[in-house]
């Protein structure tokens, strides 16, 4: 079993990523500079957080029309894993891997703090080890992740239960309180269409180590182990 | 021929604008109450084309692609010269 994670121009959480896949799980991974593509296959591709591009025209906008794109899209078009987290949330969006886009926050306001989520979904690939309903913790740090869509497509998100995390008080209240940047419905994480790209902006790579806080991200990278084991 | 184009990009009516509400809030502390502020974008684009049209449908096809996100934005084209 094999992991990418996509370096951009501005990627700053390639290493986090890589370091938790390699050392705290154990799965080989390799760096991927995004101008020497993909190359051979892998089993699952991360899209990792920071601005890549300086975050130019709109976050995620430029690294979302390079070629490495075209890969990631064929990839899970061949049923490959590939989680984009936080700036890889946004240029899954700017690809159109998810619908919908992270705007500037409600309060535009760079936002570094510790989150909690409703895990909404635990039938997917990447959520396999949590209870649906479960109230996990991780940190979010962007300027640009209020989720939007139009209303077909929330219900269509909905209604296909592609719709995995929402911003929610400890109890898994989602209110407006516990939305810290204005996302609709409080929504942080949705699937692509084949349920196999997820695009979150909290950062499970911040908060897989005990020593960080909080071991609720590992278990993503987990699922996602225990999926391609279990699928091939 | 060569075309100067104006590519302007807004958000769609009712999508929120956090930012022009941070500058409008920025303005009335200066004393300037506003009623209404909203913010866009301008590209000033040289390039080459057929003619009149084709610099347009081109400069049209740079924001369905790139320049504008079609989920929150409106584009104007404006071909000047």
């Amino acid at each position: 079993m094999r992991f990418a994670v996509v370096q951009f121009g501005g990627s700053n959480c390639d290493l986090d990523a890589a370091h938790v896949l390699r050392d705290v799980c154990g799965v080989d991974t390799d760096l991927r500079w995004y101008k020497d593509g993909l190359g051979k296959g892998y089993d699952a591709v991360i899209i990792p957080g920071g601005f890549s591009y300086g975050d130019y025209l709109r976050a995620g906008a430029i690294a979302a029309r390079t070629p490495v794109m075209d890969e990631i899209v064929r990839h899970t078009k061949n049923g490959g894993l590939a989680l984009g987290i936080c700036n890889g949330a946004q240029i899954a969006a700017e690809s159109g891997l998810v619908p919908g886009t992270f705007a500037i926050n409600a309060y535009p306001k760079f936002l570094c703090r510790p989150t909690h989520l409703r895990v909404e979904n635990s039938a997917t690939p990447f959520t396999t080890l949590f209870r649906e309903g479960e109230v996990i913790r991780l940190p979010i740090a962007h300027k640009e992740g209020r989720f939007m869509a139009d209303p077909a497509v929330l219900a269509a998100l909905d209604a296909e239960k592609r719709i995995v995390f929402r911003f929610s008080d400890a109890e898994g209240r989602v209110t407006e309180d516990a939305n810290p940047n204005g996302s609709t419905g409080n929504i942080t994480g949705v699937l692509g269409k084949g349920g196999n790209f997820l695009a979150m902006m909290p950062h499970p790579e911040r908060a897989s180590e005990e020593v960080l806080g909080s071991e609720d991200g590992k278990r993503i990278f987990l699922s996602m182990i225990r999926h391609i084991e279990e699928h091939g | 021929m060569n075309f100067d184009v104006e590519v302007r990009i807004t958000l769609k009516p009712g999508i929120l604008d956090p930012e022009a509400r941070a500058i409008q809030h920025a303005l009335a502390d200066l004393g300037f109450p506003t009623k209404k502020l909203s913010s866009a974008r301008v590209f000033s684009i040289a390039l080459e084309a057929k003619d009149r049209a084709g610099a347009e449908e081109t400069a049209r096809q740079m924001c369905e692609r790139l320049l504008a996100n079609p989920v929150i934005h409106h584009y104007e084209v404006e071909v000047r010269a």
